[in-house]
């Protein structure tokens, strides 16, 4: 994969190969599906049937994944009371704009020709994915990628600045640490190519 | 509000993550919070650097947190197009964030600073509001 490259009205572009554009498929349905899980529950759980009606209710208390508690953070530090009524009033909302993100990522790359598994093997198949993006396909883009990297630092432990990762190569996490390190020139370059 | 309205549009069908009044928002105010309600004045029409208000008019801030992940040139894009911020300004805010560990990024009712808040974590920001003077 090159650099993202601007597109007039707000819209950028760039090709990735097959094995890439599967890669961020991939890494961004886990997380949708890691904002999914759960969301039904909150739904039927005790819920009031006027508020159910009005769909205004959400969870109070902070999910267990330590992912989601990156993803969906407290707007509150030290009164755990507005925490919960915060998270009552937006985690639903802020769920599924996330999922919502992933899944026009995902449409964006089916669009520029991407395969999925059971076609990989195809001789049919392009060899190169071309991500053409108008401007909430960048948001989009923005969005899900920064989902993907914070999810992924959550599993890898990179929780400060001094974070130094020594490149030991029989390490399994070091593949991951790759994807990271990938994924945010990434969206270093789509930042850059929007960025006039 | 001037100049707050996203540049970056939300996904076309997707629920909103950045701007406008919450529909929950007037179902918000007070419920179940047992903190004193902030007074709430009018706010004055014009747009202007946070610190030109006093904080006995704009008794709530938003605060932007640093974190490990989130590119330098991520977090200004986002205060620059969520705020409406110049980028030295943007610029300005994401690097007290990043060596001061935090900056406040918005000041104003606390409705106003809990949509901010709402609209940093969907772009993956770590966000808080507080009472200005905690």
């Amino acid at each position: 994969m090159k650099r993202f490259k601007s597109r007039r009205r707000g819209g950028a572009y760039a090709v990735f190969d097959q094995a890439e554009a599967r890669l961020v498929a991939g890494l961004a349905a886990q997380v949708a599906e890691l904002l999914g899980e759960g969301t039904a529950d909150v739904e039927r759980a005790g819920q009031d049937p006027l508020e159910a009606m009005l769909d205004i209710d959400g969870p109070v208390n902070v999910p267990d994944d330590p992912v989601l508690q990156r993803l969906l953070p407290a707007g509150y530090r030290d009164d755990d009371e507005a925490a919960g009524e915060f998270r009552r009033f937006t985690e639903r909302g802020l769920r599924e704009g996330k999922i919502a993100n992933a899944r026009l990522l995902l449409a964006s790359l089916r669009a520029g020709g991407m395969a999925e598994v059971s076609e990989a093997a195809d001789a049919e198949t392009v060899d190169q994915v071309e991500v053409d993006l108008d401007a909430a396909g960048v948001q989009a883009w923005l969005r899900t990628l920064t989902d993907i990297r914070l999810a992924l630092a959550t599993r890898l432990g990179i929780d400060d600045d001094e974070h130094h990762w020594d490149h030991d190569p029989d390490d399994p996490a070091a593949v991951m640490h790759d994807v990271y390190d990938w994924l945010g020139f990434v969206q270093e370059t789509l930042v850059q190519a929007i960025d006039r | 509000m001037a100049g707050r309205e996203a540049v970056g549009a939300r996904p076309s069908g997707g629920p909103a993550l950045t701007t406008g009044p919450a529909p929950t928002t007037p179902l918000r105010h007070n419920a179940g919070v047992t903190a004193p309600s902030p007074v709430e004045l009018d706010e004055p029409e014009s747009e202007s650097e946070p610190n030109e208000h006093t904080a006995l008019d704009n008794p709530w801030v938003t605060l932007v947190w640093n974190d490990p992940v989130n590119l330098m040139s991520y977090v200004s894009y986002v205060f620059r197009a969520y705020f409406g911020h110049s980028k030295d300004k943007a610029d300005r805010l994401m690097l007290q964030v990043h060596q001061e560990g935090r900056a406040v990024v918005s000041t104003g009712g606390r409705e106003e600073m809990e949509r901010d808040v709402e609209a940093m974590h969907g772009y993956g920001l770590w966000a808080t509001c507080q009472k200005a003077d905690a």
